[in-house]
């Protein structure tokens, strides 16, 4: 803030402090024993006023307020550019209390360092961690048991997008994932969606009109197995999902097949790493391993 | 009689009407959206009756639209009595009772199809706000233009806060709505970011102070002393803490926003100059409080006064609270926590609808030629129901409210919150049922308001008052 503009709020604020200090002061007077006299003037026939003196109580509350503003100005910052004899900011502020809860709280997360995914998986402690960090981080996405929801992963069955390997669940939680199916309308115009809805209710087990599918077939080897492999069993390097099993991240009606390859599907999850640190975020891909029933493999 | 020599009652009748009909529909909102935090499943799926939408109806129906309403109301009945001489220019204050109702009219269609400009309670789009901002100027026309025609030297107390309300919300209103629109439904605004916050929040805690507190104080300072037929305590209380309250109120925006990108300077401006505001506030309460000492005994009598009496014991316990909840330390256990709900309505219920439900009891017989209230009875179980069902209101906010952020903030010894946010909304649901409790007996009480207004109107007489010589 430029100079000008700091003056222009250390002026506004003392002068409005002062001139209710000077208000209070001013009309203070000594209380006079009696009753006091109405001011005189009246109003709609009955209406007057006393001028009594302001109550001692309240004035020595105003004047404790106003002492209490001028010794916080001087110690925080407040008045313009001046940061206060402290030097407190909220930004050193919240960078002590995080620096202290890493300095206490690493000490706890030390033991599991040496320990990998698996040992982590059976400790109890640190499963007790991880499940803290689920409910807190993970659950408002994939449910408080990890079962999932519309558009967010089970976690606690044996499907995996981008793989289940220790490896690859913890390249997943540090770095996070994208995944785009683009949409496909415009390319297979609506018969075009009709017969491949209808093809991969097929390869996935459910009924579809043969001589559909058929035409849908042909036009999957086309355009989708690029990704999702010529039997639609997906590829997991690039997380397109397999379409022969019942597992549905979005669905798995012909509706919710339609409506992913009219309109395309984007999903994201957001990267820990950055915001859980390695120690968490490795307590966390034991956790998945061991909800997921595959941590003792 | 010559109309010039008379009140201009007529618009004061059609906006105390209003007041009860908005209050009535403006609480109903609420207790819905009440009864959908605790069985979501009340909004049908169905878009316009989801929480987001109705809330700010809410909002703007009950501080807008039923606290709107009172002090129109009330603000020309007294300026015209405290002025001697009649309201200037019937045809504009027609006006503003009208274009007022259409703005009401239109925040109730708009607001439920989502059209919004997501400013608490300035949400209205930007064809509203030029509305809003021409009725208000008009109401300042005529108000002022009572003020210029006055009978007597000195302009009486209510008539002072008053006159800063009406000028401090045309003030608000503008500065905050300014915004470029894209089309005829949406606008952005003109500032951005933390700029656009700091605007937003100093027009939002100056229409509580302005709008809620002076424009209400205004109603006090006219309602009280005729109701309990005694002077105003103290003259000088009133020019000391008409002059404090109002130039201390206008810098207290940045409580709203501690801890945020807000600077740290203006966070510190904000809190201190909350805290100072405390001693200015509770002038008001006694003036009224004391005004009322050597009337007590009209208390066994009077429900009117009862009402009076205890929306300014609300009034001081919210501008207590107030305070204390704008210093940092207390505002990171409070802020964003139903506590603040609590509080909010301690203002709203507790000081703003009880001390206009007062007034309004004190003004029907008088506007539509009657002697008294239909049933005095059925005052003192409308005042009994509301003051339960407030206490039950606040209590329960408070009590969620501190749980929650005790809650949101308690700590495992592994550096994991304790307990997820649902859990804490799990925990909150036995308090919502006690919200709603309490927002169901304001409810009735209203109710059982309009039955006796009715009552009292129904085969009255609207006759013209002649305009008092001043004294």
């Amino acid at each position: 803030m430029s100079s000008f503009w700091s003056w222009f709020i250390i002026i506004l604020t003392v002068v409005n402090i002062a001139g209710a200090v000077w208000l209070m002061y001013s009309n203070t007077q000594r209380r006079t024993p009696g009753t006091t006299a109405v001011t005189g003037h009246k109003w709609d026939g009955d209406l007057e006023e006393y001028n009594n003196p302001l109550p001692r109580w309240w004035l020595g509350l105003f004047y404790v307020t106003v002492l209490m503003s001028i010794a916080y100005f001087i110690l925080y910052p407040g008045l313009g550019n001046f940061s206060g004899v402290y030097g407190w900011t909220q930004t050193s502020q919240y960078q002590a209390e995080m620096e202290a809860a890493e300095a206490k709280y690493a000490e706890f997360y030390a033991r599991f360092r040496d320990m990998d995914l698996a040992q982590l998986a059976a400790d109890e402690q640190a499963m007790a961690a991880a499940g803290n960090i689920f409910g807190n981080n993970c659950a408002a996405c994939h449910g408080s048991g990890g079962r999932g929801a519309v558009g967010f992963p089970n976690l606690t069955d044996a499907s995996w997008q981008y793989g289940g390997s220790p490896d690859d669940i913890l390249a997943t939680l540090n770095n996070g994932r994208n995944g785009v199916m683009p949409a496909q309308a415009a390319i297979l115009g609506d018969d075009g969606v009709e017969e491949v809805v209808a093809y991969v209710l097929s390869i996935s087990g459910r009924d579809a009109p043969a001589d559909k599918a058929a035409a849908g077939g042909a036009r999957f080897a086309q355009i989708c197995a690029a990704c999702h492999g010529p039997d639609g069993k997906g590829n997991k390097l690039i997380g397109a999902p397999n379409l022969t099993d019942d597992v549905w991240v979005f669905g798995g009606s012909a509706a919710d097949i339609r409506y992913a390859l009219v309109n395309g599907r984007a999903n994201q999850m957001p990267a820990q790493l950055p915001l859980l640190g390695e120690d968490r975020t490795r307590l966390m891909a034991a956790y998945v391993l061991k909800i997921s029933g595959s941590a003792g493999d | 009689m010559d109309r010039a020599q008379t009140y201009n009652d007529t618009v004061v009748r059609q906006f105390t009407i209003m007041t009860l009909v908005w209050g009535v529909v403006g609480m109903l909102v609420g207790v819905i959206i009440a009864a959908q935090l605790l069985w979501p499943a009340l909004n049908f799926d169905i878009p316009w009756l989801t929480y987001g939408r109705l809330r700010p109806l809410h909002t703007n129906a009950v501080i807008f639209a039923f606290g709107g309403c009172a002090l129109f109301a009330t603000s020309y009945y007294i300026v015209q009595r405290t002025c001697h001489t009649r309201l200037f220019g019937d045809g504009l204050a027609a006006f503003t009772f009208w274009g007022w109702q259409v703005v009401i009219v239109l925040a109730a269609i708009t607001l439920p199809l989502g059209l919004t400009q997501g400013k608490e309670y300035a949400e209205l789009i930007w064809p509203i706000d030029i509305l809003i901002a021409v009725v208000w100027v008009s109401y300042a026309v005529v108000f002022f233009g009572t003020i210029a025609m006055r009978r007597v030297k000195h302009i009486y107390v209510a008539n002072w806060f008053f006159a800063a309300f009406i000028i401090t919300v045309a003030v608000l209103h503008i500065v905050n709505s300014l915004a470029l629109p894209t089309g005829f439904l949406h606008s952005y605004p003109v500032y951005a970011g933390v700029v656009d916050a700091m605007v937003q929040w100093w027009y939002g805690h100056n229409a509580v102070g302005f709008f809620l507190t002076a424009g209400f104080l205004g109603m006090m300072y006219y309602f009280v002393p005729k109701q309990a037929g005694r002077p105003v305590f103290s003259y000088r209380l009133s020019v000391v803490h008409f002059w404090a309250l109002i130039s201390i109120y206008m810098w207290a925006g940045p409580h709203h926003l501690h801890y945020t990108t807000l600077p740290d300077w203006a966070q510190s401006l904000g809190m201190m100059f909350s805290l100072i505001l405390l001693a200015p506030s509770w002038g008001g309460m006694i003036n009224g409080i004391m005004t009322l000492s050597g009337a007590w005994h009209k208390l066994r009598t009077d429900p009117i006064l009862k009402f009076l009496v205890v929306s300014l014991s609300f009034y001081g316990m919210s501008t207590f609270e107030g305070p204390m909840m704008s210093i940092k330390t207390v505002n990171s256990l409070s802020h964003y926590t139903d506590w603040t709900i609590g509080h909010v309505h301690s203002g709203a219920l507790g000081w703003v609808a009880m001390i206009s439900i007062g007034c309004i009891y004190a003004l029907v017989p008088k506007l539509f030629g009657r002697e008294k209230m239909h049933s005095i009875k059925l005052i003192d179980w409308h005042f009994w129901v509301a003051t339960v069902g407030v206490v039950l209101y606040i209590a329960s906010m408070w009590i969620a409210g501190v749980m929650q952020g005790l809650m949101w903030r308690a700590i495992n010894d592994d550096g994991t919150l304790t307990y997820t946010f649902v859990e804490s909304l799990n925990a909150t649901y036995p308090y919502y049922a006690v919200r709603l409790l309490g927002g169901l007996l304001f409810l009735s009480g209203m109710l059982i308001m309009v039955y006796n207004v009715w009552r009292t109107v129904k085969g009255g007489v609207a006759e013209r008052t002649a305009v008092m010589q001043p004294a």
